[in-house]
């Protein structure tokens, strides 16, 4: 096992440089902070797979690569399915012993966005934790299909105007909940299931070196805000997560085994949910006074569920 | 190491066994695998050897088709020998994904029992699924009995992984009347079998971490055309390895493949053109109207994708009326085999007649007597020196006769 330990930032973020800056994701996303987290946290030799979307469309155009390791794209549905296919392989040629270097430890990993994680690629993600595959699947959830020019998804908070769930004069937005994702794949039975932000750097970190020591399916979210559809300033993306964070409307934590469940960040003064909200454009039309009963949803939405999440972690259930 | 399973020089086998016992002698690294009529013997037999120790190999069982290749498509690019089976809505389901494969130059080997598409829903036989993989940049190779899935399955591994190849493999069979018949089938042993193929020898491995690759890039305008057309390019070069691959195999088993296969076409004037199971039904329906003295001949189209249009050209130069036979429906066009032998014929100096024939559709049975009126009437237009019923017509359709772009008729 060849986990990094991480003493400080600067060291980390210079570790083990497999993820080349030299990509087109747009200033400001989130995306790549969080790739090369996970890239940078483990020496082990890395098989990634990524579904379509905006990390895969800016860092594999032909003739160019960002990718310093083993990369590979099919669909927008199926990258959970494609990195169990090597990770099925790999234990194929390891009994053979046909593998170039057989005693190098090897990571598998699939990245999607919320659209192809919550919603398109659903089915293949569930498949292929439930048939026990040794890898890790990370979801960059920025809430909306922000490669096809930001569309709701399921992951969609219930309020955001996108541009298929549009705020208008006879509507707020998105009326439905997001979809609970982590629960979901908690209830698959994953040894390992968390859900991360990348402005809790180390935290991140640590989620993903415990979802790549742990065998079998491990799953993580990680919200990735998304400053064209979010409509923030990229130099606020960290700014953004920390409100995310502080007003728990992202709440961090990990469920082990299916029932453990751990907080791993406790805001020590929790921001009104409107201290987020405010500062994207996506919700602006909440603040008018015929939508303040939508703010006042999603508080108690948040509220609930940070109640349910510390009784959980008190009664490890 | 794989447990060793018997084999008898002779064994009575069906055409889904047949085409398992070719997977397990080519001990396979992955199988992904799901199950869909008729192909479901093929991955249950898979997983009997699996569960037994005859193959050393993955087995995944995922849950839908497109999850089927989509896992092969990851193991294949992880560098080992990779197959599955499917059938009719399995194998449309899979199309996104048999694409990709392609697309990557992956050689992966996939078992495809044809089936009638829905709607209606239908498990019986015909050829819409293998239409609808036409041009997903596979090899399409079509078996017209049991012996041939065992076979031609062999020959599919050893084609496809040829390093100047590199393609994913189709090797086709009738749903039912193939695959759940069982006939005399003379396997190799596993070793000969075992040897014939080779090794997996990987090109541009995932798991090779001295040299990482990246796989199923983005391309626009800018390079997406010369990608295609390199895949056109590969799939074109194939033939002569398939040639080889054929020959090879015949030294081997005494068994001889061409990419179009001829029956009685010497000097036949009178042609039945057809694929699968039919080919056979034909040259039976053939040999009894030589005895009448009709000139009949056949040809089956062994090499569906790339396909074979000189052979064609050159097999059908001497014939004056043929009938090419499509087992799927048209869907508002003459059949799609029918306008490629066509097209193949069309720029010859001895154009023959040539009529459309629609049959079998849903697994409608195709008799002998079926093929000997279609014989006849083809022998009438030879006679006639033009084309005396309908075009294109529906073969055994009850009700009605239904036919399109009359000629001459009365």
């Amino acid at each position: 096992m060849a986990i990094t330990s991480i003493k400080n930032l600067k060291e980390f973020s210079t570790n083990n440089d497999r993820f080349e800056g030299a990509h087109t994701l747009c200033p400001g996303c989130a995306h790549s902070m969080i790739v090369r987290e996970l890239m940078n946290c483990t020496d082990d030799n890395l098989v990634i797979s990524s579904n379509t979307g905006c990390l895969e469309v800016s860092t594999a155009v032909y003739p160019f690569t960002s990718w310093d390791t083993s990369w590979i794209h099919i669909g927008f549905e199926n990258a959970a399915t494609a990195v169990t296919g090597a990770e099925a392989m790999y234990k194929a040629r390891k009994k053979k012993g046909t593998l170039k270097d057989n005693d190098a430890p090897v990571k598998f990993v699939a990245f999607g966005g919320d659209g192809s994680t919550y919603d398109i690629g659903f089915q293949w993600l569930s498949g292929a934790v439930e048939r026990g595959h040794d890898f890790t699947y990370i979801c960059l959830d920025n809430e909306n299909y922000a490669n096809t020019g930001g569309q709701r998804s399921s992951a969609t908070p219930i309020g955001a105007t996108t541009s298929t769930a549009q705020a208008g004069t006879h509507s707020y937005g998105k009326k439905e909940k997001k979809k609970d994702l982590v629960a979901i794949m908690a209830a698959h039975g994953a040894p390992y299931v968390a859900q991360l932000a990348p402005n809790k750097w180390k935290s991140m970190a640590k989620g993903f070196q415990k979802a790549l020591e742990t065998e079998g399916p491990c799953f993580i979210n990680t919200v990735s805000p998304c400053t064209t559809e979010w409509k923030f300033d990229p130099k606020d993306t960290i700014l953004l997560t920390d409100l995310a964070t502080d007003t728990l409307m992202f709440p961090l934590y990990e469920i082990i085994d299916g029932h453990e469940l751990n907080i791993l960040y406790r805001p020590k003064n929790v921001l009104k949910v409107e201290d987020y909200l405010g500062a994207q454009g996506r919700y602006k039309h909440l603040f008018k006074p015929e939508n303040k009963h939508v703010i006042e949803k999603i508080q108690k939405d948040i509220d609930e569920y940070w109640t349910m999440l510390q009784r959980r972690e008190e009664a490890r259930i | 190491m794989a447990e060793k399973f018997d084999l008898n020089d002779r064994e009575v086998w069906d055409g889904n066994y047949a085409a398992s016992q070719a997977l397990r002698q080519a001990q396979i690294d992955v199988v992904a695998a799901y199950p869909i009529t008729p192909s479901t013997p093929i991955v249950e037999n898979y997983g009997a050897y699996v569960a037994n120790g005859y193959v050393d190999g993955e087995y995944v069982m995922v849950e839908s088709e497109h999850a089927a290749m989509s896992g092969c498509v990851g193991a294949s690019a992880a560098g080992g020998r990779v197959a599955t089976a499917t059938s009719s809505q399995g194998f449309a389901l899979m199309v996104e994904v048999l694409y990709q494969a392609s697309g990557m130059r992956l050689p992966i080997v996939l078992n495809v029992v044809n089936r009638a598409l829905a709607s209606p829903l239908n498990v019986r036989g015909d050829h819409g699924d293998m239409y609808l993989g036409r041009d997903s940049g596979w090899i399409q190779i079509d078996a017209f009995n049991a012996q041939e899935a065992y076979d031609l399955v062999l020959c599919a591994f050893k084609i496809g992984e040829d390093h100047s190849v590199r393609l994913p493999v189709m090797v086709h069979q009738d749903g039912f009347i193939t695959s759940h018949t069982a006939q005399n089938i003379y396997p190799l042993t596993d070793e000969a079998a075992y040897n014939f193929i080779g090794d997996f020898q990987p090109v541009d491995d995932l798991l090779d971490f001295s040299r990482p690759v990246t796989y199923g890039a983005q391309t626009e305008e800018d390079w997406h055309f010369e990608h295609k057309a390199k895949q056109h390019k590969a799939l074109m070069d194939s033939r002569p390895v398939i040639d080889e691959v054929f020959a090879e195999f015949e030294k081997l088993s005494g068994r001889k493949y061409n990419r179009v296969e001829t029956y009685m076409m010497e000097d036949a004037d009178v042609v039945i053109v057809g694929l699968g199971s039919t080919v056979e039904t034909a040259i039976v329906a053939a040999e009894e109207l030589r005895e009448e003295g009709v000139k009949a001949g056949v040809v089956g189209i062994r090499v569906f994708r790339p396909f074979p249009f000189d052979q064609v050209r050159e097999a059908l130069k001497g014939a004056k009326a043929i009938a090419v036979l499509d087992r799927s429906s048209p869907g508002g066009a003459m059949g799609a085999f029918f306008n490629e032998v066509s097209a193949a014929l069309y720029s010859t100096d001895t154009r023959p007649l040539v009529t459309n024939y629609i049959y079998g559709l849903g697994g409608r049975d195709f008799s002998i007597d079926e093929a000997k009126r279609i014989f006849k009437e083809q022998q009438a237009n030879a006679d006639a020196g033009h084309i005396t019923t309908d075009i294109q017509q529906f073969s055994g359709l009850r009700g009605p006769h239904l036919g399109y772009f009359q000629t001459q008729r009365g």
